[in-house]
């Protein structure tokens, strides 16, 4: 057990790579109530979130989420977050764990004192469980009536899962493959009530729960950014490459003022890439990427063995004219250069689904 | 789990069979570690010395440094590893990491007893 962002939580239940393996093959289990819930009800709540959020929440429609961040003045990242659209005037942000205080604080400070909206910290009433893989709705729905095939990706509704009702079903997930996130009451005995449930439905296709190792190489292989690694308050939108998530140069927004003026003056410096271990050796957070020459020229975001891969890959922030794939460059790995290349993102993309 | 007891341990979790040489970490240590992917160790003919760094073991989580224990030379590395580290997971007490051809034989036996190292194990996991 660990300490992540204020909470004790399992690194591995059984072992990373058995774990990792179970989301891309069948289907994982994790507990992810860490992470923060922020409700925003009243009729000026799409104003307030259009501020603060980069991301266009006009173009949600009830039952729709988004993926968006909010940001600083100054164009970098205060958190990234989930904009899930329950009403016209009822909004859920997903914030992560390690800033939540930080952004409820941001959001009060910024968009508080807005007319007709009432901004509420829900964090600790809900218990979120995340039903990761192949197997993830089959798992599920031994434990709802709720049609599950009618949720598209990136979509929710609300069902009676494992006897709860009211329970957000949401289709959203950090590990690049298709699965739930369950939102239920946060008191213990549901919690562990419902933690059984599903353990117990998703042995017959191999669930096993997981832990924070293997949530950080499903979605390092799946290139999703962690905040405090590939964003955060030093870096910015365009150098992220995340434009695609946010609305600018159609609305304005906090930070987009300073991020049009970057893009006026020639855009970012520096960039994030995908790594490829060429040579034996493990890139880590923090190590130092160089060139093939020798020279200090940027670092490694998140690092680790890609366990479905069977590859070392990493992502980093490299100078804007190193970013082509197939650029051939060095990570330091203690005091020694492995080389590496830059390939395209994301490592792993799951098969789609051929429609019926 | 059994440590042998022909062995001799160290409280950085590596064991040594004195009569071999041979050196390599203890089940509880591959158990914390976690499922292993790589181990960097030294060219065969370059020294150790007790108590200092000579290698590495890499599981997906973390890089931990190896320390040697005792002082020698490595006559032998275990190639094995370069392709199947997973093998110090699945069975440790039997997968040597290097052969160290000691400078004083007699040096192992300062080392902790399988029974001392078990005693200091069952501390550690309090």
């Amino acid at each position: 057990m660990v300490d992540f962002g204020g909470w004790d939580m399992p690194v591995e239940y059984s072992g990373i790579t058995a774990e990792h393996m179970a989301v891309r093959t069948a289907v994982g289990l994790f507990d992810v109530s860490h992470m923060g819930d922020i409700q925003f009800r009243g009729p000026g709540s799409l104003a307030a979130i259009q501020v603060i959020s980069m991301n266009d929440a006009s173009r949600l429609a009830v039952g729709q989420a988004q993926y968006s961040a909010m940001l600083y003045p100054q164009g970098t990242f205060v958190d990234d977050i989930l904009v899930h659209k329950f009403s016209d005037n009822d909004y859920l942000l997903v914030i992560n764990a390690g800033t939540r205080e930080k952004d409820y604080q941001w959001i009060r400070s910024q968009v508080g004192s807005y007319a007709g909206v009432h901004i509420s910290d829900y964090s600790d009433h809900y218990t979120q469980l995340a039903i990761q893989g192949p197997r993830a709705q089959d798992t599920l729905a031994k434990l709802t009536r709720t049609d599950l095939s009618a949720i598209k990706n990136y979509w929710f509704t609300w069902g009676t899962v494992c006897g709860l009702p009211n329970t957000l079903i949401a289709r959203t997930g950090y590990t690049g493959e298709d699965g739930f996130e369950i939102y239920i009451p946060s008191d213990e005995a549901t919690s562990e009530r419902a933690w059984s449930e599903i353990m117990d439905a998703g042995k017959e296709f191999g669930l096993l729960p997981c832990g924070l190792g293997a949530r950080n190489t499903l979605r390092l292989e799946a290139a999703m950014a962690l905040y405090g690694h590939e964003i955060s308050e030093e870096i910015n939108l365009f150098e992220a490459g995340l434009e695609r998530f946010s609305k600018l140069g159609k609305s304005d927004f906090l930070g987009a003022q300073a991020l049009l003026r970057v893009k006026e003056s020639g855009g970012p410096k520096r960039k994030l890439v995908g790594l490829e271990m060429i040579e034996r050796g493990i890139a880590r957070d923090g190590y130092k990427v160089l060139s093939l020459e020798g020279k200090p020229i940027g670092y490694v975001t998140s690092g680790s063995p890609s366990p479905y891969l069977k590859k070392n890959i990493a992502l980093a922030y490299v100078p804007v004219d190193q970013i082509a794939p197939g650029t051939e460059l060095a990570v330091e790995v203690r005091g020694n250069p492995v080389k590496a290349k830059v390939v395209p993102t994301p490592f792993y993309r799951r098969a789609k689904k051929t429609q019926a | 789990m059994a440590y042998p007891a022909t062995y001799r341990y160290t409280k950085e979790h590596e064991w040594i069979d004195a009569g071999e040489g041979k050196v390599g970490i203890t089940d509880y240590a591959q158990s914390t570690l976690g499922d292993i992917v790589f181990v960097d160790l030294p060219k065969v003919g370059s020294s150790v010395e007790k108590g200092k760094v000579f290698g590495s073991v890499e599981s997906v989580k973390a890089v931990s440094d190896l320390y040697s224990p005792v002082t020698g030379t490595v006559v032998e590395v275990n190639e094995e590893l370069a392709t199947s580290p997973e093998k110090i997971n699945s069975d440790a007490h039997g997968t040597w990491m290097i052969k160290v051809k000691l400078a004083d034989p007699a040096e192992a036996q300062q080392l902790l007893s399988a029974g001392d190292y078990e005693t200091f194990v069952k501390q550690e996991t309090h």
